[in-house]
């Protein structure tokens, strides 16, 4: 059994962290350039920890498999990023940020932890703004911010719609200047196979170079994983193509342990599905539900007559409805359940009946065919480019789609797994969002672990590992753990089966959005708990991965993800099933009000559940960690 | 208006697909017929389909870059009838739509072309020579922590704006490989304007530019001429006024450089 | 790095330096242009104005220096930048396609050369006299009784040549199509252009170009259709 220990520093909220920063160790100058460090992913978490660590002295070697580290799927981020400044003088504070980010994540978060994260949002602004990313700005020449995803305040720094793009730039370029200086040696087209422990501890990892197919060794004093999240086991996704689990899997079958993977985010305003080799959804910023006002007709009959024809008597804007309070911008998961449970009535508009209307035709009444097109002119572009319809003419349909997964491998507040020396960053950890992450919240997460906090918490750590003392690549760990990878890859290549890679992912996608998606039950999750252990057999018998080992081969990158994501399917069921409340992202349709509101159980539920693999035949280990509010009292999130 | 779409008519088409197995070995077109396509399926969906042809009848899968599938992570980059990222304006290669074609169009897919992006497989090529040129100087050399409020410095509006339409780059590479020459200079402009239009980026204005403009040199990209093919592919429509911009910097940067006052102070040691 | 080597050796530098010498040896051509419409006028204009210009001697001569350089470093670093720019692109697409390149940039280095040939048969027509050493013996009255070479006569006598007029017309069309290029180009090389300027930029170096041509093609045509005799 692991022994779970949060870490959390005692005293006052609003002190833990500062305190806890003067009394963690630290590393002499001097000898920081004698311990190196592996860092597996350049997103967000992945660049800023690279270049902070190499800033401080550390030897870094960061780890990629993009061909460079500014196509980290960060990068895609478009609405914005949340900090407590208070700038616009509307009453945020640390505070405020802190709360809200606590009640949106619907009281499954640590109150420590955001609370730290709310403190330092406000250096990450400092910090990107000094670095050059050009925020958005009023003609004062001053920082401009917007309200965003179920906040009062306006609290989001965004530049144009693509901030996710921009902060990753800053990011990239301080990596890029401490390569360039010689502290981060940066390994593209790699991708991490496996972890090594020796002694117990994270020493290094086994990397596969996808253009070379080499696979190599790599040891260290420490390992940190910033790979992002595992949203792409339902296929279709915002996610990038690439984005995958590989890396936080093998480490959780190393030990490490995973926590609260059924916690995954629909974002709500999508562009549906439109046919069966759809490969990728796409996000509309939901920024556009500032001004767009969603809706359905009120009449089944209705759902296919184009919207024109419909008359505003006949139309159900059911947020506003339902949430007069929030209305349309309420948060990410009560906005997409109302959609579904609207399509659920056999309400749900265009030709799969699986979409609803987000309408600008008041926006325009008021601003003007140009004010809206300043405003969100990219947004229907790319509205127009995927499904040739003009939202300046009749309302987008959209539909929900997966796009953040809250839960990730288990850390302590220092930001450590249960595997001493593996650390975890940004959307690969579970640690903030708890069971739901409000909107411009994911990059201020991956910004702040990487800037502000991994730099002195793996200093506590490092400080206790003798400088030099790392193994050697030929140490018998090394060798077992690249012998294992060896194995996996011939394994694929040799099966020779009849089906391609994709299909079992399509299958496997399908399986999870029935049984595992927006809505859950106990009969659903314990039929995908036969069905997906079956497909991974088949999976096994029959998966063709064409070509060789020696160079790039796409097949084999991608075989090897899908056999991960099939068994993390698996786990993400067992925990939904086990989970028996519905809280932010995890609805389970047991637990709910009348109203399909979510029915958190705080009395047997309150706590993050930690998954410990046992082996591969066996079912693994639910470790609890009670979460124990001390500031925060656990209320009932309403939005009316 | 017409709300409800009529039954999309499915239409063939033929891929005509550089294959090349790696650096080293010759290359060739194959022709790859596709039949039913959707005009709603993206282009890099069709060739998901087709590779998933080629795996079944046990033929290697046709090897093209891509990730994030909505324009904006730049890794996508084929060379379609020609074209960086093929026709149409302002995309990436993942934002073009089989609508663009029609009913037997032979689709002649190539790899970016460009001695700097050396060819890794089929429609694959290294593009690190990027990162090169970021790692010489497309930063700002300000380390985590010593960064003063954000609104210390308020930057122009209009500064700002144009600091992030250069800033919206994605490092797709389809300047370099629509330029005759293969040149960077769209790229490398983008990312100097980006930096050297903001107040945070002057104290290192000069030799950013020198430093990124020599590393673009060393790569072994060819030089502009002018003609202004890059910001006609260009996915986020950078302007090459740009490219004047830096040329104009570049040699400020080049005659300061030289006329400046020799410091013969010997730095400031501390202790 | 020495400034020359960081100008003659980066990519940059190379565009600065072709764009100088360019802008010179435009300015070059247009008051060469200027200059020789005085053939339009009675013989002692153009006379008197080519006396004038061999009267400044050593001047003259660093003057043509001067010129001689900058059309050595343009035709130099053409050349170079030739063969870079192709090596740059080792293997050609094989859907060739232009989305906004105009032709005139796409042959400057073609139009280039057809120049330097031009440029190279008219300062040995003219200057150097090759097979016209006759034309160092003429001399002419000015009205100040001044006796100075007969430049009138020898451009009349030149351009009485069918095949020599048919030359020079071909290459100052070459010549002003090379400049419509050039013009602009060299704006932007210098970093003065951008979206506000371009079109009146454009507009105005294709009125130079046209009106280049014109006039250059004006003075033997002017000759062969009998306008511009010889002086008795």
């Amino acid at each position: 059994m692991a022994k779970l220990e949060s870490k959390i520093p005692s005293g006052p909220l609003a002190d833990k962290w500062r305190r806890h920063k003067t009394e963690i160790k630290l590393v002499n100058p001097a000898n920081k350039r004698k311990y190196e460090v592996i860092v597996v992913g350049a997103g967000l978490a992945g660049s800023s920890c690279a270049a902070t660590l190499a800033e401080l002295g550390y030897r870094v070697k960061c780890f990629v498999f993009h061909d460079s580290p500014r196509r980290a799927h960060s990068i895609a981020a478009q609405g914005g990023i949340n900090a407590a400044k208070n700038y616009q003088n509307d009453g945020d504070s640390v505070h405020r940020l802190f709360y809200d980010t606590i009640k949106g994540g619907d009281y499954r978060a640590r109150e420590a932890n955001v609370h730290r994260l709310a403190e330092v949002s406000v250096n990450i602004i400092d910090q990107c703004t000094a670095q050059g990313v050009p925020f958005a700005r009023e003609y004062s020449g001053l920082l401009a911010n917007r309200s965003f995803g179920g906040a009062q305040v306006s609290r989001t720094f965004y530049a144009r719609g693509q901030t996710g793009q921009q902060l990753l730039l800053g990011a990239y370029s301080a990596l890029s200047r401490m390569v360039g200086q010689g502290g981060v040696q940066l390994h593209p087209n790699s991708e991490m196979l496996d972890l090594v422990l020796v002694g117990g501890q994270a020493k290094g990892i086994i990397v596969r170079n996808l253009n070379t197919g080499e696979i190599s060794r790599h040891s260290a004093d420490a390992v940190v994983l910033a790979t992002g999240g595992y949203g792409n086991v339902f296929n279709l996704s915002t996610y990038a193509r690439g984005s995958n689990a590989t890396a936080i899997w093998r480490a959780y079958k190393r030990g490490a342990c995973f926590a609260n993977p059924c916690y995954t985010q629909i974002h709500p305003t999508c562009i549906p599905v439109s046919g069966d080799y759809q490969s990728k959804l796409t996000l509309m910023s939901e920024s556009l539900r500032n001004d767009g006002r969603i809706w359905v007709p009120k009449r089944k009959e209705d759902r296919l007559k184009p919207p024109a024809e419909i008359p505003e008597s006949d139309r159900d804007y059911y947020l506003e409805r339902i949430y007069p309070s929030f209305g349309n911008l309420c948060p990410r998961d009560v906005a997409s359940r109302a959609a579904k449970r609207m399509c659920d009535e056999g309400r749900g508009v265009g030709e799969s009946g699986l979409g609803v209307y987000l309408d600008f035709a008041d926006a325009i009444k008021r601003l003007g065919e140009n004010g809206v097109r300043e405003r969100y002119g990219n947004l229907f572009d790319i509205y127009h480019e995927i499904t040739a319809e003009s939202a300046y003419k009749s309302p987008m349909r959209i539909f929900p789609a997966v796009h953040y997964t809250m839960g990730g491998l288990w850390v302590d507040y220092n930001l450590m797994s249960n595997i001493p020396g593996l650390f975890v960053l940004g959307e690969a950890n579970f640690s903030d969002h708890g069971a739901n992450r409000l909107g411009a919240s994911a990059l201020m997460q991956g910004l702040a672990d990487g800037y502000f906090v991994i730099p002195y918490t793996l200093g506590d750590y490092l400080a206790g590992q003798k400088a030099g003392s790392r193994p050697a690549t030929d140490a018998a760990e090394f060798k077992e753990a690249e012998d294992n990878v060896r194995g996996m890859t011939r394994r694929l290549l040799e099966n020779k089966g009849k089906e391609p890679v994709s299909h079992f992912h399509k299958r496997l996608g399908k399986l999870m959005w029935e049984y595992c998606g927006m809505a859950r039950n106990k009969a659903g999750l314990e039929q995908a708990l036969q069905k997906i252990p079956a497909l991974r057999e088949e999976f096994w018998a029959n998966v063709n991965v064409p070509g060789s080992g020696d160079t790039l081969n796409q097949s084999l990158e991608q075989a090897g993800r899908v056999a991960d994501f099939i068994e993390l399917g698996e786990l993400m069921c067992r925990d939904a099933l086990t989970r028996e409340e519905s809280c932010g992202g995890h609805f389970r349709e047991e637990y709910q009000y009348e109203d399909g509101e979510c029915r958190r159980d705080d009395v047997n539920f309150a706590h993050a559940a930690a998954w410990e693999y046992q082996g591969a035949d066996r079912t693994p280990l639910r470790n609890v960690e009670p979460l124990n509010y001390e500031f925060t009292k656990m209320s009932v999130r309403s939005y009316k | 208006m017409v709300a409800e779409k009529t039954a999309k008519k499915l239409f063939s088409v033929t891929l005509r697909v550089w294959r090349q197995a790696g650096p080293a070995q010759a290359g060739r077109f194959v022709d790859y017929p596709a039949a039913n396509v959707n005009p709603d399926m993206s282009f890099l969906e069709l060739l998901d389909v087709v590779n998933d042809g080629l795996t079944v009848k046990g033929e290697e899968p046709i090897a093209f870059a891509h990730d994030c599938r909505e324009g904006i992570c730049g890794t996508c980059s084929c060379t379609i009838n020609g074209k960086p990222h093929g026709p149409g304006h302002g995309i990436a290669t993942c934002q073009l739509y089989l609508r663009s074609f029609r009913e037997g169009d032979v689709i002649v897919v190539e790899p970016f072309r460009a001695r700097a992006f050396p060819l890794v497989k089929d429609l694959v090529v290294d593009r690190s020579a990027f990162d090169k040129i970021q790692q010489a100087g497309g930063f700002i050399s300000v380390r985590a922590g010593t960064a003063p409020d954000a609104n210390s410095a308020p930057v122009p509006k209009r500064d700002a704006d144009l600091a992030m339409d250069a800033a919206t780059c994605i490092g797709c590479g389809a300047c370099v490989a629509a330029c005759k020459n293969s040149s960077a200079m769209l790229f490398v402009a983008a990312k100097v304007s980006h930096l050297g239009l903001l107040p945070q980026g002057q104290p290192e204005r000069d030799s950013r530019v020198l430093a990124m403009v020599q590393t673009m040199d060393e790569a072994g990209f060819g030089s502009c001429t002018n003609q202004y093919e890059c910001s006609a592919v260009c996915p986020k429509l950078i302007s090459h006024d740009f490219i004047a911009r830096m040329n104009r910097d570049y040699v400020k940067a080049l005659f300061k450089s030289r006329f400046q006052p020799v410091s013969l102070g010997g730095g400031g040691g501390a202790g | 790095m020495h400034l020359l080597g960081a100008l003659f050796n980066s990519s940059i530098g190379k565009k600065l330096l072709m764009a100088v010498s360019g802008l010179v040896l435009f300015g070059f051509v247009t008051g060469h242009l200027v200059g020789n419409l005085q053939v339009f006028l009675p013989p002692d204009a153009i006379n008197l104005y080519a006396h004038r210009l061999e009267s400044l001697g050593i001047v003259l001569w660093l003057i043509r220096a001067f010129l001689l350089v900058c059309l050595i470093v343009h035709v130099w670093l053409a050349i170079k930048l030739t063969l870079e720019n192709r090596a740059a692109r080792p293997e050609a697409y094989a859907v060739q396609h232009v989305n906004r390149a105009t032709l005139a940039s796409r042959v400057m280095a073609r139009t280039g050369f057809v120049v330097l040939a031009f440029i190279v048969f008219h300062l040995a027509h003219y200057t150097v006299r090759i097979g016209h050493p006759e034309w160092a013996e003429h001399t002419f009255r000015l009205s100040d009784g001044t006796m100075v070479r007969d430049v009138h006569t020898m451009i009349v006598q030149g351009f009485s040549h069918l095949g020599v007029s048919i030359f020079y017309i071909l290459a100052v069309g070459i010549l002003a199509y090379h400049l419509s290029h050039g013009i602009v180009s060299l704006v932007q090389t210098l970093g003065l252009k951008n979206e506000r300027w371009t079109r009146g930029l454009e507009r105005f170096a294709v009125a130079y170009c046209w009106l280049y041509f014109l006039l250059n093609a004006s003075m033997p045509l002017a000759v062969l259709g009998g306008f511009v005799k010889q002086h008795a």
